[in-house]
Protein backbone atom coordinates (compact mmCIF):
# COMPACT_ATOMS: atom_id res chain seq x y z
CA UNK A 1 0.00 0.00 0.00
CA UNK A 2 1.13 3.25 -1.06
CA UNK A 3 1.55 5.21 2.68
CA UNK A 4 -0.07 8.57 2.89
CA UNK A 5 1.89 10.94 4.46
CA UNK A 6 3.01 14.82 3.93
CA UNK A 7 5.89 13.95 1.64
CA UNK A 8 3.64 11.58 -0.48
CA UNK A 9 0.95 14.73 -0.85
CA UNK A 10 4.01 16.86 -1.96
CA UNK A 11 5.63 14.11 -4.02
CA UNK A 12 1.67 13.63 -5.74
CA UNK A 13 1.34 17.33 -6.23
CA UNK A 14 5.02 18.10 -8.04
CA UNK A 15 3.05 15.21 -10.65
CA UNK A 16 -0.13 16.81 -10.68
CA UNK A 17 -1.68 13.97 -8.57
CA UNK A 18 -2.09 11.52 -11.74
CA UNK A 19 0.16 9.31 -10.09
CA UNK A 20 -1.82 8.02 -6.76
CA UNK A 21 -2.60 4.51 -6.43
CA UNK A 22 -6.27 3.12 -6.78
CA UNK A 23 -7.34 3.48 -2.99
CA UNK A 24 -9.01 -0.19 -3.61
CA UNK A 25 -8.64 -3.55 -6.21
CA UNK A 26 -11.99 -4.13 -8.24
CA UNK A 27 -11.24 -8.24 -8.07
CA UNK A 28 -13.84 -11.24 -9.59
CA UNK A 29 -15.02 -13.04 -6.85
CA UNK A 30 -13.58 -15.87 -6.05
CA UNK A 31 -14.57 -19.45 -6.77
CA UNK A 32 -14.04 -20.41 -2.49
CA UNK A 33 -13.10 -17.78 0.32
CA UNK A 34 -12.37 -18.71 4.09
CA UNK A 35 -14.96 -16.01 5.22
CA UNK A 36 -17.62 -13.94 3.56
CA UNK A 37 -18.61 -10.86 5.28
CA UNK A 38 -22.40 -9.21 3.41
CA UNK A 39 -22.29 -5.48 3.40
CA UNK A 40 -19.47 -3.16 3.12
CA UNK A 41 -21.16 -0.21 5.31
CA UNK A 42 -18.36 0.66 8.03
CA UNK A 43 -19.71 -2.67 10.18
CA UNK A 44 -19.09 -5.16 7.55
CA UNK A 45 -15.34 -3.53 6.51
CA UNK A 46 -13.97 -3.17 9.68
CA UNK A 47 -15.34 -7.12 10.29
CA UNK A 48 -12.62 -7.75 7.88
CA UNK A 49 -10.29 -5.56 8.30
CA UNK A 50 -9.81 -7.01 11.92
CA UNK A 51 -9.91 -10.84 10.40
CA UNK A 52 -7.39 -10.48 8.25
CA UNK A 53 -5.64 -8.19 10.95
CA UNK A 54 -5.86 -10.22 14.29
CA UNK A 55 -6.97 -13.30 13.37
CA UNK A 56 -5.26 -14.24 10.49
CA UNK A 57 -7.86 -15.13 7.65
CA UNK A 58 -6.43 -14.03 4.57
CA UNK A 59 -9.12 -14.84 1.79
CA UNK A 60 -11.90 -13.01 2.69
CA UNK A 61 -14.21 -11.17 0.87
CA UNK A 62 -16.47 -8.47 1.26
CA UNK A 63 -19.56 -9.01 -1.16
CA UNK A 64 -21.59 -5.35 -1.30
CA UNK A 65 -24.60 -5.46 -3.20
CA UNK A 66 -24.66 -1.51 -3.99
CA UNK A 67 -21.31 0.66 -3.92
CA UNK A 68 -18.96 1.24 -0.35
CA UNK A 69 -20.33 4.20 1.27
CA UNK A 70 -23.69 3.84 -0.07
CA UNK A 71 -25.60 2.78 2.82
CA UNK A 72 -25.84 4.54 6.31
CA UNK A 73 -22.31 5.07 7.14
CA UNK A 74 -22.37 7.51 4.93
CA UNK A 75 -26.01 9.00 5.91
CA UNK A 76 -25.46 9.06 9.19
CA UNK A 77 -24.68 12.41 11.44
CA UNK A 78 -21.42 11.03 12.62
CA UNK A 79 -21.88 11.61 16.25
CA UNK A 80 -19.46 9.32 18.72
CA UNK A 81 -20.06 9.09 21.99
CA UNK A 82 -20.70 6.28 24.79
CA UNK A 83 -23.04 8.55 27.51
CA UNK A 84 -24.72 4.68 28.35
CA UNK A 85 -26.22 4.18 31.52
CA UNK A 86 -26.45 0.26 31.20
CA UNK A 87 -23.00 -1.04 32.04
CA UNK A 88 -22.55 -3.53 28.88
CA UNK A 89 -23.42 -0.30 26.76
CA UNK A 90 -20.94 2.09 28.38
CA UNK A 91 -18.58 -0.61 28.50
CA UNK A 92 -18.46 -1.82 24.88
CA UNK A 93 -19.00 2.08 22.91
CA UNK A 94 -16.71 3.00 25.36
CA UNK A 95 -14.18 0.47 24.14
CA UNK A 96 -14.97 2.01 20.85
CA UNK A 97 -14.19 5.43 22.12
CA UNK A 98 -10.88 4.27 22.53
CA UNK A 99 -10.55 2.81 19.60
CA UNK A 100 -11.29 5.96 17.71
CA UNK A 101 -8.94 7.80 19.07
CA UNK A 102 -5.97 5.81 16.75
CA UNK A 103 -8.18 4.80 14.17
CA UNK A 104 -6.58 7.54 11.81
CA UNK A 105 -2.96 6.13 12.39
CA UNK A 106 -4.22 2.20 12.30
CA UNK A 107 -5.63 2.81 9.17
CA UNK A 108 -3.24 5.56 7.87
CA UNK A 109 -6.53 7.60 6.59
CA UNK A 110 -7.38 10.53 8.09
CA UNK A 111 -11.24 9.78 9.49
CA UNK A 112 -11.32 13.39 11.02
CA UNK A 113 -12.11 12.60 14.42
CA UNK A 114 -13.26 15.26 16.12
CA UNK A 115 -13.67 14.96 19.99
CA UNK A 116 -14.94 18.21 20.51
CA UNK A 117 -17.94 17.36 22.85
CA UNK A 118 -21.43 15.96 23.28
CA UNK A 119 -23.74 17.99 25.59
CA UNK A 120 -27.11 16.76 26.52
CA UNK A 121 -29.38 19.08 27.44
CA UNK A 122 -31.76 19.66 30.42
CA UNK A 123 -34.50 21.51 30.81
CA UNK A 124 -36.02 20.77 33.82
CA UNK A 125 -34.70 19.56 37.50
CA UNK A 126 -36.16 16.02 37.08
CA UNK A 127 -33.78 15.92 33.47
CA UNK A 128 -30.88 17.65 35.28
CA UNK A 129 -31.13 14.88 38.35
CA UNK A 130 -31.83 12.02 35.68
CA UNK A 131 -28.76 13.23 34.03
CA UNK A 132 -27.03 13.39 37.47
CA UNK A 133 -27.79 9.75 37.73
CA UNK A 134 -26.91 8.87 33.82
CA UNK A 135 -22.90 11.08 34.73
CA UNK A 136 -22.45 8.78 37.84
CA UNK A 137 -23.25 5.68 36.08
CA UNK A 138 -20.57 6.55 33.76
CA UNK A 139 -18.43 7.48 36.50
CA UNK A 140 -18.65 4.15 37.78
CA UNK A 141 -17.44 2.45 34.52
CA UNK A 142 -14.33 5.15 34.54
CA UNK A 143 -15.95 7.77 31.87
CA UNK A 144 -15.00 11.15 31.83
CA UNK A 145 -18.20 13.47 31.91
CA UNK A 146 -19.57 16.47 33.95
CA UNK A 147 -23.21 17.49 35.33
CA UNK A 148 -22.63 21.50 33.98
CA UNK A 149 -25.24 24.44 34.95
CA UNK A 150 -26.94 26.90 33.11
CA UNK A 151 -24.20 29.51 33.40
CA UNK A 152 -21.87 27.23 31.81
CA UNK A 153 -24.06 25.98 28.79
CA UNK A 154 -24.64 29.73 27.82
CA UNK A 155 -20.75 30.01 28.06
CA UNK A 156 -20.93 27.15 25.04
CA UNK A 157 -23.76 27.79 23.13
CA UNK A 158 -24.73 31.59 23.81
CA UNK A 159 -26.54 31.66 20.94
CA UNK A 160 -29.11 29.30 22.17
CA UNK A 161 -32.42 30.75 23.57
CA UNK A 162 -31.69 32.13 27.13
CA UNK A 163 -34.66 34.46 27.57
CA UNK A 164 -37.19 34.61 29.75
CA UNK A 165 -39.60 33.70 26.79
CA UNK A 166 -37.88 30.83 26.11
CA UNK A 167 -40.08 27.59 26.02
CA UNK A 168 -37.73 24.98 27.16
CA UNK A 169 -36.12 27.07 29.30
CA UNK A 170 -32.39 25.31 29.76
CA UNK A 171 -31.38 24.31 33.08
CA UNK A 172 -28.10 22.56 32.09
CA UNK A 173 -26.54 19.60 30.61
CA UNK A 174 -24.57 15.95 31.00
CA UNK A 175 -21.32 16.99 29.09
CA UNK A 176 -19.32 14.37 27.60
CA UNK A 177 -15.97 15.83 26.38
CA UNK A 178 -14.73 12.86 24.10
CA UNK A 179 -17.61 12.66 22.58
CA UNK A 180 -17.37 14.57 19.01
CA UNK A 181 -17.79 13.38 14.94
CA UNK A 182 -15.83 11.73 12.12
CA UNK A 183 -15.66 11.71 8.63
CA UNK A 184 -18.12 9.23 7.82
CA UNK A 185 -16.99 8.39 4.21
CA UNK A 186 -13.72 8.59 5.40
CA UNK A 187 -13.96 5.50 8.28
CA UNK A 188 -15.78 3.56 5.41
CA UNK A 189 -13.08 4.45 2.68
CA UNK A 190 -10.09 4.00 5.42
CA UNK A 191 -11.56 0.54 6.05
CA UNK A 192 -11.88 -0.35 2.75
CA UNK A 193 -8.33 0.85 1.58
CA UNK A 194 -6.70 -0.92 4.68
CA UNK A 195 -8.65 -3.89 4.63
CA UNK A 196 -7.95 -4.83 0.82
CA UNK A 197 -4.28 -3.69 1.23
CA UNK A 198 -4.35 -7.12 3.80
CA UNK A 199 -5.50 -9.02 1.16
CA UNK A 200 -9.49 -8.75 1.30
CA UNK A 201 -11.74 -8.99 -1.98
CA UNK A 202 -14.15 -5.79 -1.95
CA UNK A 203 -16.60 -6.76 -4.16
CA UNK A 204 -19.20 -4.25 -5.10
CA UNK A 205 -22.39 -4.70 -6.97
CA UNK A 206 -22.55 -8.16 -5.55
CA UNK A 207 -25.89 -8.78 -4.03
CA UNK A 208 -26.18 -11.72 -2.04
CA UNK A 209 -30.09 -13.51 -2.45
CA UNK A 210 -29.50 -17.13 -0.69
CA UNK A 211 -27.59 -19.63 1.45
CA UNK A 212 -26.31 -23.27 0.82
CA UNK A 213 -26.69 -24.92 4.03
CA UNK A 214 -26.19 -28.64 4.22
CA UNK A 215 -27.13 -30.39 7.35
CA UNK A 216 -27.32 -27.37 9.79
CA UNK A 217 -23.81 -26.07 8.21
CA UNK A 218 -22.98 -23.34 5.76
CA UNK A 219 -21.63 -24.71 2.32
CA UNK A 220 -21.53 -21.41 0.85
CA UNK A 221 -23.97 -17.98 -1.14
CA UNK A 222 -25.99 -17.54 -3.87
CA UNK A 223 -25.53 -14.30 -5.26
CA UNK A 224 -25.94 -12.06 -8.38
CA UNK A 225 -22.64 -13.06 -9.30
CA UNK A 226 -22.61 -16.48 -9.33
CA UNK A 227 -22.71 -19.02 -5.70
CA UNK A 228 -19.37 -18.84 -3.93
CA UNK A 229 -18.40 -21.31 -1.52
CA UNK A 230 -17.51 -20.62 2.28
CA UNK A 231 -17.80 -22.45 5.74
CA UNK A 232 -18.25 -18.74 7.74
CA UNK A 233 -20.51 -15.64 6.83
CA UNK A 234 -21.21 -12.77 8.75
CA UNK A 235 -24.09 -10.43 8.18
CA UNK A 236 -23.79 -6.53 8.59
CA UNK A 237 -26.38 -5.49 6.07
CA UNK A 238 -28.15 -2.58 8.96
CA UNK A 239 -31.20 -2.06 7.19
CA UNK A 240 -31.75 -5.25 5.47
CA UNK A 241 -31.26 -7.70 7.89
CA UNK A 242 -34.66 -8.85 8.26
CA UNK A 243 -34.79 -9.95 4.77
CA UNK A 244 -31.63 -11.63 4.71
CA UNK A 245 -32.56 -13.48 7.64
CA UNK A 246 -36.25 -14.63 6.28
CA UNK A 247 -33.85 -16.78 3.78
CA UNK A 248 -32.15 -18.66 6.72
CA UNK A 249 -35.68 -19.07 8.29
CA UNK A 250 -35.54 -16.97 11.02
CA UNK A 251 -37.15 -14.24 11.80
CA UNK A 252 -35.93 -11.29 14.22
CA UNK A 253 -36.73 -9.00 16.97
CA UNK A 254 -36.47 -6.29 14.40
CA UNK A 255 -38.15 -3.72 12.56
CA UNK A 256 -36.95 -1.41 10.11
CA UNK A 257 -37.75 2.12 10.04
CA UNK A 258 -36.44 4.93 8.07
CA UNK A 259 -34.67 7.88 9.83
CA UNK A 260 -34.09 11.11 7.88
CA UNK A 261 -31.63 13.69 8.68
CA UNK A 262 -30.57 17.19 6.74
CA UNK A 263 -27.92 19.68 6.63
CA UNK A 264 -28.68 23.86 6.45
CA UNK A 265 -26.66 26.03 4.09
CA UNK A 266 -22.88 26.86 5.20
CA UNK A 267 -22.26 29.08 7.42
CA UNK A 268 -19.33 30.98 9.75
CA UNK A 269 -18.16 28.51 12.33
CA UNK A 270 -21.05 28.73 14.72
CA UNK A 271 -21.31 25.58 17.31
CA UNK A 272 -17.83 23.60 18.15
CA UNK A 273 -19.18 20.79 19.56
CA UNK A 274 -23.13 17.84 19.62
CA UNK A 275 -25.68 19.21 21.11
CA UNK A 276 -28.55 17.44 21.77
CA UNK A 277 -32.18 19.41 22.92
CA UNK A 278 -33.73 17.63 25.95
CA UNK A 279 -37.14 18.60 25.11
CA UNK A 280 -38.04 16.40 22.39
CA UNK A 281 -35.65 14.82 19.75
CA UNK A 282 -33.52 17.06 18.02
CA UNK A 283 -29.39 17.17 17.68
CA UNK A 284 -27.08 19.21 15.77
CA UNK A 285 -23.41 20.22 15.02
CA UNK A 286 -21.59 22.14 12.59
CA UNK A 287 -19.44 20.22 9.43
CA UNK A 288 -16.14 21.44 8.89
CA UNK A 289 -17.49 22.54 5.50
CA UNK A 290 -19.99 24.65 7.96
CA UNK A 291 -23.01 22.92 7.36
CA UNK A 292 -25.41 22.77 10.44
CA UNK A 293 -26.04 18.69 10.81
CA UNK A 294 -29.30 18.33 11.95
CA UNK A 295 -31.53 15.52 13.19
CA UNK A 296 -34.20 13.68 15.57
CA UNK A 297 -36.86 11.27 15.40
CA UNK A 298 -37.70 8.50 12.88
CA UNK A 299 -40.34 8.84 10.48
CA UNK A 300 -42.63 6.46 12.90
CA UNK A 301 -43.76 3.14 11.29
CA UNK A 302 -42.43 0.47 9.02
CA UNK A 303 -40.04 1.23 6.09
CA UNK A 304 -37.59 0.38 3.85
CA UNK A 305 -37.68 2.80 1.45
CA UNK A 306 -34.14 5.43 1.89
CA UNK A 307 -36.19 8.47 2.19
CA UNK A 308 -38.93 10.02 4.86
CA UNK A 309 -41.76 12.62 4.85
CA UNK A 310 -41.77 16.42 5.33
CA UNK A 311 -43.47 16.12 8.39
CA UNK A 312 -40.66 14.84 10.85
CA UNK A 313 -38.31 17.26 9.00
CA UNK A 314 -40.88 19.88 10.17
CA UNK A 315 -41.40 18.41 13.42
CA UNK A 316 -37.70 18.23 14.37
CA UNK A 317 -36.37 21.76 12.86
CA UNK A 318 -39.43 23.57 15.42
CA UNK A 319 -37.34 21.83 17.79
CA UNK A 320 -34.18 23.22 16.52
CA UNK A 321 -35.77 26.76 16.07
CA UNK A 322 -37.04 26.74 19.76
CA UNK A 323 -33.43 25.52 21.00
CA UNK A 324 -31.49 28.12 18.76
CA UNK A 325 -33.48 30.84 17.24
CA UNK A 326 -31.02 31.99 15.29
CA UNK A 327 -31.43 28.35 12.95
CA UNK A 328 -34.62 30.13 11.28
CA UNK A 329 -32.93 32.33 9.14
CA UNK A 330 -31.11 29.63 7.75
CA UNK A 331 -32.35 27.75 3.93
CA UNK A 332 -32.33 23.41 3.93
CA UNK A 333 -29.80 22.37 1.25
CA UNK A 334 -30.41 18.69 1.71
CA UNK A 335 -32.70 16.12 3.35
CA UNK A 336 -31.99 12.35 3.40
CA UNK A 337 -32.81 9.18 4.81
CA UNK A 338 -31.62 5.80 5.59
CA UNK A 339 -32.93 2.45 6.82
CA UNK A 340 -32.18 1.50 10.54
CA UNK A 341 -32.28 -1.91 11.78
CA UNK A 342 -34.11 -1.34 14.94
CA UNK A 343 -34.08 -4.04 17.33
CA UNK A 344 -36.85 -4.59 19.92
CA UNK A 345 -34.85 -3.25 23.16
CA UNK A 346 -33.03 -0.61 21.16
CA UNK A 347 -29.24 -2.25 21.54
CA UNK A 348 -27.35 -4.43 18.91
CA UNK A 349 -26.99 -8.29 18.66
CA UNK A 350 -23.94 -9.54 18.00
CA UNK A 351 -24.02 -13.45 18.05
CA UNK A 352 -24.15 -16.70 16.01
CA UNK A 353 -27.06 -18.74 14.54
CA UNK A 354 -28.65 -21.72 14.97
CA UNK A 355 -26.79 -22.61 11.48
CA UNK A 356 -23.06 -23.36 11.91
CA UNK A 357 -21.08 -20.80 10.29
CA UNK A 358 -23.65 -18.02 10.28
CA UNK A 359 -23.36 -15.15 12.70
CA UNK A 360 -25.25 -11.99 12.98
CA UNK A 361 -24.37 -8.10 13.63
CA UNK A 362 -27.23 -5.83 13.65
CA UNK A 363 -29.77 -4.23 15.25
CA UNK A 364 -27.43 -1.13 15.55
CA UNK A 365 -30.98 0.96 15.73
CA UNK A 366 -29.93 5.07 15.04
CA UNK A 367 -26.35 4.58 16.90
CA UNK A 368 -24.22 2.37 14.90
CA UNK A 369 -21.74 4.59 13.31
CA UNK A 370 -19.47 5.60 17.02
CA UNK A 371 -19.72 1.71 17.66
CA UNK A 372 -17.75 1.02 13.90
CA UNK A 373 -14.44 0.03 15.31
CA UNK A 374 -15.42 -1.92 18.63
CA UNK A 375 -18.51 -3.83 16.55
CA UNK A 376 -15.70 -5.02 13.93
CA UNK A 377 -13.50 -6.17 16.22
CA UNK A 378 -15.81 -8.06 18.58
CA UNK A 379 -17.60 -9.54 15.09
CA UNK A 380 -14.18 -10.59 14.58
CA UNK A 381 -13.66 -12.62 17.04
CA UNK A 382 -17.33 -14.09 17.45
CA UNK A 383 -16.66 -15.15 13.54
CA UNK A 384 -12.87 -16.45 14.17
CA UNK A 385 -13.21 -18.14 17.70
CA UNK A 386 -17.45 -19.05 16.82
CA UNK A 387 -17.85 -17.83 20.48
CA UNK A 388 -18.56 -13.81 21.51
CA UNK A 389 -16.41 -11.72 22.53
CA UNK A 390 -16.16 -10.80 26.09
CA UNK A 391 -17.38 -7.47 25.45
CA UNK A 392 -20.48 -8.03 23.41
CA UNK A 393 -21.36 -11.41 25.37
CA UNK A 394 -24.19 -9.43 26.49
CA UNK A 395 -25.75 -8.83 22.91
CA UNK A 396 -26.45 -11.86 22.19
CA UNK A 397 -29.77 -13.09 20.61
CA UNK A 398 -31.10 -15.27 23.37
CA UNK A 399 -31.65 -11.71 25.74
CA UNK A 400 -34.86 -11.87 23.85
CA UNK A 401 -35.86 -14.82 25.57
CA UNK A 402 -34.38 -15.01 29.06
CA UNK A 403 -34.96 -11.32 29.83
CA UNK A 404 -31.83 -10.33 29.90
CA UNK A 405 -32.90 -6.78 27.52
CA UNK A 406 -30.50 -3.70 27.20
CA UNK A 407 -33.72 -1.47 26.75
CA UNK A 408 -31.24 1.82 27.60
CA UNK A 409 -34.46 4.45 27.36
CA UNK A 410 -37.29 2.46 28.70
CA UNK A 411 -39.63 2.50 25.74
CA UNK A 412 -39.64 -1.10 25.44
CA UNK A 413 -40.75 -2.57 21.95
CA UNK A 414 -42.31 0.52 20.17
CA UNK A 415 -39.15 1.55 18.32
CA UNK A 416 -40.85 4.58 16.62
CA UNK A 417 -42.13 6.25 19.99
CA UNK A 418 -38.56 8.12 20.20
CA UNK B 1 -55.58 8.18 -10.27
CA UNK B 2 -53.01 10.78 -10.46
CA UNK B 3 -52.38 10.70 -6.34
CA UNK B 4 -51.88 7.36 -6.73
CA UNK B 5 -49.35 7.46 -9.09
CA UNK B 6 -47.56 10.56 -7.03
CA UNK B 7 -47.60 8.22 -4.08
CA UNK B 8 -46.13 5.39 -5.76
CA UNK B 9 -43.21 7.53 -7.11
CA UNK B 10 -42.46 8.80 -3.87
CA UNK B 11 -43.22 12.24 -5.37
CA UNK B 12 -45.57 13.43 -2.16
CA UNK B 13 -44.36 14.99 0.92
CA UNK B 14 -46.47 13.48 3.58
CA UNK B 15 -49.14 10.35 3.54
CA UNK B 16 -52.72 10.55 2.85
CA UNK B 17 -53.97 7.99 5.08
CA UNK B 18 -58.10 7.42 4.61
CA UNK B 19 -59.36 7.39 7.96
CA UNK B 20 -62.26 4.99 7.24
CA UNK B 21 -64.77 7.11 9.32
CA UNK B 22 -63.19 10.46 8.31
CA UNK B 23 -62.27 10.21 4.59
CA UNK B 24 -58.49 11.60 3.57
CA UNK B 25 -56.28 12.89 5.71
CA UNK B 26 -52.83 14.22 6.72
CA UNK B 27 -50.66 11.79 8.05
CA UNK B 28 -50.53 14.72 11.31
CA UNK B 29 -53.26 13.56 12.82
CA UNK B 30 -52.29 9.91 13.13
CA UNK B 31 -49.78 8.17 15.41
CA UNK B 32 -48.83 4.52 14.29
CA UNK B 33 -49.46 0.75 16.44
CA UNK B 34 -47.16 -0.89 14.50
CA UNK B 35 -47.68 -4.29 13.16
CA UNK B 36 -51.51 -5.56 12.90
CA UNK B 37 -50.31 -9.24 12.08
CA UNK B 38 -49.15 -9.97 15.11
CA UNK B 39 -51.79 -11.94 17.84
CA UNK B 40 -51.71 -12.00 21.42
CA UNK B 41 -51.94 -15.46 22.72
CA UNK B 42 -55.25 -16.95 23.54
CA UNK B 43 -56.77 -15.91 27.03
CA UNK B 44 -56.39 -18.81 29.59
CA UNK B 45 -54.42 -21.13 27.03
CA UNK B 46 -51.54 -22.61 28.11
CA UNK B 47 -48.90 -20.84 26.22
CA UNK B 48 -45.18 -21.52 26.50
CA UNK B 49 -42.16 -18.96 26.32
CA UNK B 50 -41.47 -19.12 22.05
CA UNK B 51 -45.04 -18.07 21.66
CA UNK B 52 -45.00 -15.25 24.24
CA UNK B 53 -41.92 -14.13 23.16
CA UNK B 54 -42.78 -14.37 19.20
CA UNK B 55 -45.95 -11.90 20.30
CA UNK B 56 -43.57 -9.56 22.14
CA UNK B 57 -40.40 -9.54 20.26
CA UNK B 58 -40.33 -11.10 16.59
CA UNK B 59 -41.72 -9.31 13.54
CA UNK B 60 -41.93 -10.74 9.97
CA UNK B 61 -40.61 -7.14 8.96
CA UNK B 62 -41.62 -7.25 5.50
CA UNK B 63 -40.36 -5.04 2.55
CA UNK B 64 -43.47 -4.69 0.18
CA UNK B 65 -46.92 -4.88 1.64
CA UNK B 66 -47.37 -4.70 5.40
CA UNK B 67 -50.81 -4.58 7.57
CA UNK B 68 -50.38 -2.07 10.15
CA UNK B 69 -52.53 -0.37 13.07
CA UNK B 70 -52.64 3.46 13.11
CA UNK B 71 -54.68 5.77 15.29
CA UNK B 72 -56.68 8.80 14.33
CA UNK B 73 -55.89 10.83 17.28
CA UNK B 74 -56.52 14.03 16.55
CA UNK B 75 -59.67 13.09 15.08
CA UNK B 76 -62.31 10.35 15.49
CA UNK B 77 -59.89 8.70 17.99
CA UNK B 78 -60.58 5.18 16.38
CA UNK B 79 -57.68 2.47 15.72
CA UNK B 80 -57.84 0.79 12.20
CA UNK B 81 -55.89 -0.97 9.77
CA UNK B 82 -54.07 0.33 6.97
CA UNK B 83 -51.93 -1.88 4.23
CA UNK B 84 -49.51 -0.25 3.30
CA UNK B 85 -46.17 -0.75 0.92
CA UNK B 86 -42.88 -0.48 3.33
CA UNK B 87 -40.67 0.40 0.46
CA UNK B 88 -42.46 2.70 -2.19
CA UNK B 89 -45.00 4.19 1.16
CA UNK B 90 -47.73 3.75 -1.56
CA UNK B 91 -51.26 3.35 0.71
CA UNK B 92 -53.01 -0.01 -0.89
CA UNK B 93 -56.07 0.35 1.13
CA UNK B 94 -57.31 0.90 4.87
CA UNK B 95 -59.95 -1.63 6.39
CA UNK B 96 -61.88 -1.17 10.56
CA UNK B 97 -59.86 -3.13 13.02
CA UNK B 98 -63.12 -5.87 12.53
CA UNK B 99 -62.42 -6.29 8.78
CA UNK B 100 -59.47 -8.33 6.99
CA UNK B 101 -58.29 -7.98 4.14
C1 LIG C 1 -29.89 9.81 9.18
C2 LIG C 1 -29.06 8.92 10.05
C3 LIG C 1 -28.34 9.45 11.11
C4 LIG C 1 -27.55 8.64 11.91
N1 LIG C 1 -26.78 9.22 12.88
C5 LIG C 1 -25.92 8.48 13.61
C6 LIG C 1 -25.03 9.12 14.54
O1 LIG C 1 -25.01 10.36 14.67
N2 LIG C 1 -24.19 8.33 15.26
C7 LIG C 1 -24.18 6.98 15.13
O2 LIG C 1 -23.41 6.33 15.83
N3 LIG C 1 -24.99 6.35 14.25
C8 LIG C 1 -25.86 7.06 13.47
N4 LIG C 1 -26.69 6.44 12.55
C9 LIG C 1 -26.70 4.97 12.48
C10 LIG C 1 -25.56 4.38 11.67
O3 LIG C 1 -25.44 5.05 10.44
C11 LIG C 1 -25.82 2.88 11.43
O4 LIG C 1 -26.15 2.24 12.64
C12 LIG C 1 -24.59 2.16 10.86
O5 LIG C 1 -24.02 2.90 9.81
C13 LIG C 1 -25.00 0.78 10.37
O6 LIG C 1 -23.92 -0.03 10.01
P1 LIG C 1 -23.20 -0.05 8.58
O7 LIG C 1 -22.34 1.16 8.45
O8 LIG C 1 -22.48 -1.32 8.44
O9 LIG C 1 -24.47 0.04 7.61
P2 LIG C 1 -24.58 0.27 6.03
O10 LIG C 1 -23.61 1.30 5.56
O11 LIG C 1 -26.02 0.49 5.75
O12 LIG C 1 -24.10 -1.12 5.46
C14 LIG C 1 -24.93 -2.21 5.12
C15 LIG C 1 -24.62 -2.59 3.70
O13 LIG C 1 -25.19 -3.84 3.38
C16 LIG C 1 -25.52 -3.84 2.02
N5 LIG C 1 -26.46 -4.92 1.76
C17 LIG C 1 -27.74 -5.04 2.18
N6 LIG C 1 -28.29 -6.19 1.74
C18 LIG C 1 -27.33 -6.83 1.01
C19 LIG C 1 -27.30 -8.06 0.30
N7 LIG C 1 -28.36 -8.88 0.24
N8 LIG C 1 -26.14 -8.40 -0.35
C20 LIG C 1 -25.06 -7.59 -0.30
N9 LIG C 1 -25.04 -6.40 0.37
C21 LIG C 1 -26.17 -6.03 1.02
C22 LIG C 1 -26.09 -2.45 1.81
O14 LIG C 1 -26.06 -2.08 0.44
C23 LIG C 1 -25.19 -1.59 2.69
O15 LIG C 1 -24.12 -0.99 1.98
C24 LIG C 1 -27.49 7.23 11.70
C25 LIG C 1 -28.21 6.70 10.63
C26 LIG C 1 -28.98 7.52 9.79
C27 LIG C 1 -29.71 6.93 8.63
ZN1 LIG D 1 -61.03 9.32 11.80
Amino acid sequence: MQKYSVFSLIKNALTNHQNWDVVWRDPEPKKEYEAIIIGGGGHGLATAFYLAKYYNMKNIAILEKGWIGGGNVARNTTILRSNYMHDANSLFYDHGMQMWKDLSQELNYNVMYSPRGILNLAHSDAQLNAYARRGNSMRLNGIDVSLIGREEVKKMIPFADFTSNARFPIFGGLLQPIGGTARHDAVAWGYARAADDMGVDIIQHCEVNGFDIENGKLTGVQTSRGNIKTKKVGLCVAGSTSLLAEKLNMNLPMEAHVLQACVSEPVKPLLDGVVTFGAGHFYCSQSDKGEMVMGGDLDGYNSYAQRGNLPTIQHVLTEGVALFPNLSRLKILRTWGGVMDMSMDGSPIIDKTHIEGVYLNCGWCYGGFKATPVSGLTFAHTIANDTPHDLSIPFRLDRFNTGHLLDEKGLGTKTWIS
Amino acid sequence: MKKALEQKLGLVDMLEIKCPYCGDRSQNEFSYGGDATVKRPELNSEVNDLEWDSFVYYRDNPRGKHLELWHHISGCRQWFKVHRNTATHEIIQTLEMQEDL
